[in-house]
C-alpha cells in the first residue's frame, strides 16, 4: 500500500481525485445540497490523499516521471517530486483539508443565488492546477498548468457576480497574472535559447550556457512574474481587491497557498536550476521583500474592509519569506551554506505558519461576514458575545500571525531574525548596512502587525456593537468551527513542533543544487530546539510553551484562590463620567490606526475632504450635513500603472495611422514587404 | 540549583514594587517635599488584593483575563533574563527574541483589554499604546543585537557570562547602544517623556488609560505587572550592558555580591529615570516617532563601530 | 538646570509636620454610619482618593488641590488622588449636587467598588451651604447617595481637611497619629 501511495501512480490518483470532484459538481450541478456535499467531501478525500501521498515523498527519493506527446519534442507532461514539491504539495493539502470541511457549513450561504456545481468545478480545477504548478517540469507544462491556476482562480473570483466590484477585480486580477504570465513565458523563452530545452533538470545542467547579462535578465523577469503572482510590492495590486472579492473558503486558498507558488518558483529557479548566482540578486529580493513587509502592513492598517486588510496582511508575510529567500540567495553567493539553509528553512517554515493562519483568520472573518452581511468594520463591535468561538479563532489567528509564543508565527520569524543577525554579523560594511535596514524594517513591521490585528480584532469582536448589523449575529455552523478549530490546533502544534519541523527543512534544502556542498554543520534544529549555527542562539519550543501554562497556572490559581478569596465581584457599567455611552464614543478601526497613518504621512499620504451642504447657500452659515472623506492615496495607480497605461494607449494610437482604410495603402504595403522579403532571402 | 530557580522566579515581583518606591521618592524629593514611603507600593497592592471589584457588563473573558497573562508574561520574562546568576546557560527560553516577544504578547493582551470596555478612554490609550511599542520594538531588537553581536550570541545568560564590556574596545559601542536601549526602556516602561504616569487627564495618558477600567485584584495585577516591567528593563540594562558582579558560579559568596551589585546597579538606574522625569517634561505624542527613530539609530551606529572596532 | 538642581538641594524641607495635639483638638462629622474597624485598618497605610464635583462652586477643590503641594504633601501620609473611580477607595463629594450632576455623582457611586467611604467636603456638600433651598440644587450629597463623613467649612483649609482624613482613618485602639 506504501508503495502505490508513493509512486507515480499516487500522484495520478490525486489527480484524478480533484478530476472527479471536478466533473461529479457538474453533474450534480442541479441539487444545491448534493452538490456542496459531493465537491466538500471529494476535496477532504483528496486533500486526506495528498497529505499521506506528500508524507510518503519526504522518505522516498525523488520521484520523475513524464509522458512525453506527439504534439512537439518540446512539450510533455513530466513531474517531478523531490522534498520541496512534497512540501508544498502537503501544505495545499492540509489547507485544503480545513477549507473544505469549512465549506460544507459555508456553502450555505450561496444556495439559490448562483450555481454550487460551478464553484464545486472550478474549486477542484484551482486545487488540481496548483498541485500541478509545484510539481511540474518542463517550461511548457508548467505554462500550461500556470494558466489552469489563474483562470480557475478567476473564475472563483467572479462567483459572486452580482456585486459589480467583483467583476472589476476579476479584471484586474486576470490581467496583472497575464501580465505576470508574460514576464514569465519571456524568461522561459531566453532559458530555451541559451540551453535548448525546457525540461527543468537539463536547464539545472547546462545553466553554465547561459551568459551572466542574459541571466541577469531572466532573473529580473522571474521576480517580476512571480512576484506579480506573490503579491510584491508594486505588483500587488490585483491582490486587496481579488481577495476579498472570492468565497472566504476560496480566498483563504488563495491567500494561503496560491501566492507561495510564485514563491516555490522562485526558489526552484534561482536557488535549483539557475545557480551559481551573483550578489546581488540576493540583495534585491532582500530590499523587495523588506519594502513589500513594511509597505503591506502600513497599508493593512489604513482598511476598514475586514478582507482587504487581511490582504494586505499577505503582502506583509510574502515581504518576510522573501526576507529569509534573500538572505539564503546571499549566503549561497558568499559560500556560505549553513547560513543559506537557514534563511531558505526560515522562508520555508514561514510559508507553512502563514498558510495556517491565514486561511485561519480569512475563514473566521468568512463566518462574521455571512452573519452580517458586510465587510465594513464599521460597523462591528460586541460579536465575542454573539460569536464567541468564532471570535476565538480569530483570536488564536491574530496571537499567531502577530508572532507571539508560543504559537507558530514567533519561530518562523526567529528563525528569520537570527538569519538577519548572521548577516549583520558579516564583513563587508554594505551588506552589513543593507542587513541592518532590514532587521529595522522586520522588527517594525512585527510591531506594526501587532497593532493591526489589535486594531482588527478589537473592532470587529470587543466593546459594544456599533450597528444594528450586529444583533442578527449567530455562531457559526459546527463544520465551520471544525474547520477553523482544526487550523487553530495547528497553529499551536506547528509551533510546539517547531524545532522536529526544522530538520524536516534541513532536509528539503539538501535537496536543492545550490547546497550540494554543504559541510555537515547543525543548523536550524537539533532535536525540539531551534539553534542557529555557531552557537549564536536557540530556543526550546515545549519547554517556552511548558513555562508558559505553568505559569499562567500558578498565577491563577494563586491570586483566585489563596490571596482573593472573600472578594466578590459586582457588574456594573463601564464608567462613562456621568454621560450616556453611545456607540459612536468606541475607538473605530479608523480612529484606531490614524495616529499610525499621520506619523508614516510621507509613505501614505494620506487626505482629508469635506464636502458641506448648507440650508441656505449663499450665507453659507448653517450647514445641513457634512461629509468627510479619509483616505490614502494610492501611488501605485497614478505613478506606475496609469502612465504605462497611457504611454500603452498613446503608443497604440499613433500606430492607428497605418490602417489608413485605402486599398491602394495595402496593396503598397504588400509589395514593400515582398520586395524586402526577396533582398532578405539572398 | 533548586534554590536559584526559585529565586529567581521571585525575585522580579518582590523588587519591582521597591523601584517604583524609588523612583516616586526621588521624584518627590525633587519637588522639594517628603513623598510616601518607598515601600508605599507594597502597601497599595496589598490594599486592592483585598477590595471587591466592579467589572463592566460590556467587558468579555479577554478584559477577566488579561490582567493574569500580563502578570504572568512578566514573571517568565523575569525568569529568562540574568537577575544575579549568569552561570545557568538558558538554551532553551534565555534568548533575546523570547523576551522581546513575550513583552509583546503582555502589551497585545493591554491593548485588547483597554479596547474591552467600550470606553473611549481605553480605546485612544490602546491605539496610542501599540503606536509607541511598535516604533519601539526596532530600537529594542537593534540595540540589544549590538551586544550580542560583541559577544557572539543572542542567548541572554551567554552575553552577562562574558568578560567584562567596558574595559575592553567594546565600550563606546556598548555605551551608545545603552542610550539608545534607555530610551527604549523610557517609551515601554511609560514614563516621561512618552507617558506621565501620574497624571490625571485621560487626555495625556497611554498606560493609565487602558487601565481606568480596573478595580480590585486585576488592578493590583496590571499595577504590579508595569513595576515588573521596570524592574525588568532595569535589570536587562544593568546586567546585559554593565554585567560588573553578576555570580558566575554557584558558590554563596558569588550570590551575595551578584544581589549587592544588582540592587546597587537597580538603585542607580531608577535614580536615572527619576531624574530624567523630574527634569523634562511629556513630550507631544507626534514628536515621540523622533526620538524612538533616534534610538534605532543609535543602535545602528553602534553596530557600525564594532564592526571597526573587531577588524 | 544645575542651578535648578543645586537650589532644590539647598532649600530647607517645608512641609509641616503633623501633631498629635493638631488632631486630638478635632473631631469628625460623622453623618452616616460609623464605618468598620476593619475597613479603616485596610486604607490605614494607602488611600486612593476619587475628588467628585458635584457643581461647587470650586472653592473646595482649590483646597483639595493645595493637599498635594510641598507644603501639605499628603502624599507622605500613604494617601493619593486618582483618576478613576474604580480605583477609588474614598469618593470626596464638594458642591450641593446641582440637579444636572445629580445622575453623575449616583453613577460614581455605583463605580467605585466596596469597601468605600463617601465624604461630603464642604458645607454646600453637608447641608447645601449657600445654596440652600434652591430649585437647582439638591440640598446636600446626602440626598443622592449615602454619605459617611462631612468636613465642615466653607471652604475649609487644607490643614483641616488633612486633620480630618488622619482622624477617619484612625483605627479603634491607637491614638497615635502618624507624625512625619
Amino acid at each position: 500500500m506504501t508503495n502505490v501511495i508513493t509512486s507515480e501512480l499516487g500522484f495520478l490518483i490525486l489527480l484524478f481525485l480533484y478530476g472527479i470532484g471536478a466533473n461529479g459538481s457538474l453533474i450534480f450541478g442541479r441539487n444545491d445540497v448534493l452538490a456542496n456535499r459531493w465537491q466538500s467531501f471529494s476535496a477532504i478525500i483528496g486533500s486526506l490523499w495528498g497529505i499521506l501521498f506528500a508524507m510518503g515523498a519526504f522518505v522516498v527519493p525523488d520521484m520523475s516521471f513524464a509522458f512525453s506527446s506527439s504534439i512537439s519534442p518540446l512539450f510533455s507532461f513530466s513531474f517531478h517530486i523531490d522534498q520541496l514539491s512534497a512540501f508544498f504539495i502537503f501544505v495545499i493539502s492540509l489547507i485544503t483539508l480545513f477549507c473544505s470541511v469549512y465549506g460544507i457549513g459555508y456553502i450555505k450561504h450561496y444556495y439559490n443565488k448562483y450555481s454550487i456545481g460551478a464553484l464545486g468545478f472550478f474549486y477542484h480545477l484551482f486545487i488540481a492546477g496548483m498541485l500541478m504548478v509545484v510539481t511540474a517540469s518542463n517550461g511548457l507544462f508548467f505554462l500550461i498548468a500556470w494558466e489552469f491556476m489563474s483562470i480557475a482562480s478567476y473564475f472563483l473570483v467572479v462567483y459572486d457576480s452580482n456585486d459589480a466590484n467583483n467583476v472589476k477585480a476579476g479584471f484586474l486580477y486576470l490581467v496583472m497574472t497575464h501580465v505576470g504570465t508574460a514576464f514569465i513565458v519571456v524568461a522561459f523563452l531566453l532559458i530555451y535559447t541559451y540551453t535548448g530545452s525546457f525540461d527543468f533538470a537539463s536547464i539545472q545542467s547546462q545553466a553554465a550556457l547561459i551568459p551572466a547579462v542574459i541571466k541577469d535578465v531572466i532573473f529580473l523577469l522571474a521576480l517580476v512574474g512571480f512576484g506579480t503572482k506573490a503579491g510584491i510590492i508594486p505588483f500587488h495590486i490585483w491582490l486587496p481587491a481579488a481577495h476579498p472579492a472570492a468565497p472566504s473558503h476560496v480566498s483563504a486558498l488563495m491567500s494561503g497557498v496560491m501566492i507561495k507558488t510564485g514563491i516555490y518558483m522562485m526558489i526552484r529557479i534561482f536557488l535549483d536550476m539557475l545557480q551559481p548566482v551573483p550578489l546581488w540578486w540576493g540583495i534585491l529580493v532582500l530590499i523587495v521583500g523588506s519594502v513589500s513587509a513594511l509597505l503591506g502592513v502600513l497599508y493593512a492598517l489604513t482598511e476598514h474592509d475586514i478582507k482587504k486588510l487581511l490582504a494586505y496582511s499577505s503582502i506583509e508575510n510574502i515581504g518576510i519569506i522573501l526576507l529569509g529567500l534573500g538572505s539564503a540567495l546571499i549566503f549561497t553567493s558568499l559560500g556560505n551554506t549553513p547560513l543559506a539553509l537557514l534563511g531558505l528553512g526560515a522562508g520555508l517554515f514561514h510559508t507553512l505558519n502563514h498558510a495556517t493562519f491565514k486561511s485561519l483568520l480569512f475563514l473566521s472573518a468568512g463566518s462574521v461576514i455571512n452573519q452580517t452581511h458586510t465587510r465594513n468594520m464599521e460597523e462591528f463591535g460586541g460579536l465575542i458575545k454573539f460569536m464567541p468561538q468564532t471570535a476565538l479563532f480569530f483570536f488564536v489567528g491574530s496571537m499567531a500571525i502577530s508572532a507571539l509564543p508560543p504559537f507558530n508565527g514567533f519561530f518562523s520569524e526567529w528563525l528569520t531574525f537570527q538569519t538577519l543577525l548572521q548577516g549583520i554579523a558579516s564583513a563587508d560594511i554594505f551588506l552589513k548596512s543593507i542587513f541592518i535596514l532590514a532587521t529595522g524594517a522586520l522588527a517594525a513591521t512585527g510591531g506594526l502587525a501587532l497593532a493591526c490585528f489589535v486594531k482588527a480584532f478589537g473592532a470587529t469582536f470587543l466593546a459594544r456593537p456599533r450597528s444594528s448589523v450586529v444583533f442578527h449575529a449567530q455562531e457559526s455552523s459546527l463544520s465551520q468551527s471544525v474547520g477553523m478549530g482544526g487550523l487553530a490546533i495547528l497553529c499551536l502544534v506547528c509551533g510546539v513542533f517547531s524545532g522536529y519541523l526544522g530538520s524536516l527543512f534541513v532536509n528539503i534544502g539538501t535537496k536543492l543544487s545550490a547546497f550540494q556542498a554543504t559541510p555537515q554543520i547543525l543548523t536550524i534544529s537539533s532535536g525540539s530546539t531551534l539553534i542557529a549555527p555557531h552557537g549564536f542562539g536557540s530556543v526550546s519550543a515545549p519547554v517556552l510553551f511548558a513555562l508558559f501554562v505553568l505559569v499562567v497556572f500558578t498565577v491563577i490559581i494563586l491570586i483566585k484562590f489563596a490571596v482573593n478569596k472573600n472578594q466578590k465581584t459586582e457588574i456594573g457599567a463601564t464608567w462613562d463620567c456621568g454621560t450616556n455611552l453611545t456607540p459612536r464614543m468606541e475607538i473605530t478601526s479608523t480612529g484606531f490606526a490614524r495616529s499610525i497613518i499621520l506619523i508614516f504621512a510621507g509613505i501614505l499620504r494620506p487626505s482629508v475632504q469635506h464636502e458641506v451642504e448648507y440650508h441656505d447657500s449663499e450665507m453659507r452659515y448653517f450647514p445641513k450635513s457634512r461629509i468627510v472623506n479619509l483616505s490614502t492615496q494610492d501611488i501605485y495607480q497614478s505613478y506606475l500603472y496609469q502612465p504605462l497605461n497611457s504611454l500603452i494607449t498613446g503608443l497604440s494610437v499613433r500606430f492607428k495611422v497605418i490602417q489608413s482604410g485605402s486599398m491602394n495603402v495595402y496593396v503598397s504595403y504588400i509589395l514593400i514587404v515582398v520586395v524586402v522579403t526577396i533582398f532578405l532571402s539572398q | 540549583m533548586v534554590l536559584i530557580l526559585i529565586l529567581q522566579f521571585i525575585l522580579t515581583p518582590v523588587i519591582s514594587p521597591l523601584c517604583i518606591g524609588i523612583v516616586k521618592k526621588i521624584k518627590a524629593k525633587f519637588q522639594n517635599r517628603e513623598g510616601a514611603s518607598i515601600f508605599q507600593p507594597y502597601r497599595d497592592i496589598w490594599k486592592l488584593m483585598h477590595k471587591d471589584e466592579v467589572i463592566s457588563s460590556d467587558a468579555s473573558w479577554v478584559f477577566r483575563c488579561a490582567p493574569f497573562i500580563i502578570f504572568a508574561t512578566t514573571i517568565i520574562v523575569g525568569v529568562n533574563i540574568p537577575l544575579f546568576a549568569s552561570f545557568p546557560l538558558n538554551g532553551s527560553t534565555g534568548d533575546l527574541l523570547v523576551v522581546v516577544y513575550t513583552l509583546a504578547l503582555g502589551t497585545f493582551f493591554l491593548a485588547l483589554a483597554g479596547m474591552d470596555t467600550g470606553s473611549a478612554f481605553g480605546g485612544f490609550g490602546s491605539s496610542r499604546e501599540v503606536t509607541v511599542s511598535a516604533l519601539a520594538e526596532g530600537g529594542f531588537i537593534l540595540s540589544l543585537f549590538t551586544i550580542s553581536l560583541i559577544i557572539g550570541t543572542t542567548n541572554l545568560f551567554a552575553i552577562s557570562n562574558a568578560e567584562v564590556l567596558l574595559v575592553t574596545e567594546f565600550f563606546l559601542p556598548t555605551v551608545i547602544s545603552f542610550a539608545g536601549f534607555f530610551i527604549v526602556l523610557l517609551a515601554e516602561t511609560g514614563r516621561f517623556p512618552f507617558d506621565n504616569p501620574a497624571t490625571h487627564l485621560e487626555l495625556t495618558m497611554i498606560h493609565e488609560a487602558m487601565i481606568l477600567e480596573y478595580s480590585g485584584k486585576r488592578l493590583a495585577l496590571m499595577e504590579w505587572a508595569a513595576a515588573n516591567k521596570l524592574f525588568i528593563f532595569i535589570a536587562m540594562g544593568a546586567n546585559l550592558f554593565f554585567p560588573f558582579g553578576i555570580a558566575q558560579s554557584a558558590d554563596i559568596q558569588a550570590i551575595l555580591l551578584s544581589l549587592t551589585a544588582l540592587f546597587l546597579k537597580t538603585f542607580v538606574l531608577c535614580a536615572m529615570v527619576g531624574i530624567v522625569e523630574s527634569s523634562m517634561a511629556k513630550s507631544r505624542f507626534f514628536r515621540l516617532p523622533d526620538l524612538l527613530i533616534t534610538s534605532f539609530i543609535l543602535s545602528a551606529v553602534a553596530i557600525g563601530l564594532v564592526q571597526i572596532q573587531s577588524l | 538646570m544645575i542651578r535648578l538642581f543645586l537650589k532644590i538641594l539647598k532649600t530647607r524641607r517645608i512641609t509641616i509636620p503633623m501633631l498629635s495635639m493638631d488632631r486630638e483638638k478635632s473631631e469628625v462629622l460623622v453623618l452616616g454610619e460609623k464605618i468598620q474597624d476593619k475597613v479603616k485598618r485596610l486604607f490605614n497605610g494607602s488611600l486612593a482618593i476619587r475628588q467628585v464635583d458635584g457643581g461647587s462652586d470650586n472653592a473646595c477643590e482649590q483646597e483639595l488641590v493645595a493637599l498635594s503641594n510641598a507644603f501639605y504633601d499628603v502624599e507622605r501620609f500613604g494617601i493619593h488622588f486618582v483618576a478613576s473611580p474604580r480605583h477609588a477607595d474614598m469618593l470626596m463629594i464638594t458642591g450641593p449636587v446641582t440637579r444636572n450632576m445629580a445622575k453623575a455623582v449616583r453613577r460614581v457611586y455605583e463605580a467605585t467598588p466596596n469597601p468605600k467611604i463617601v465624604v461630603a467636603v464642604g458645607d454646600e456638600a453637608i447641608t447645601g451651604g449657600l445654596f440652600l433651598g434652591s430649585y437647582a440644587t439638591c440640598d446636600g450629597v446626602n440626598s443622592v447617595v449615602p454619605v459617611d463623613y462631612g468636613i465642615p467649612g466653607d471652604p475649609p483649609s487644607p490643614k483641616t481637611i488633612l486633620v480630618h482624613l488622619l482622624n477617619i482613618l484612625e483605627t479603634q485602639d491607637t491614638h497615635n497619629a502618624v507624625i512625619k
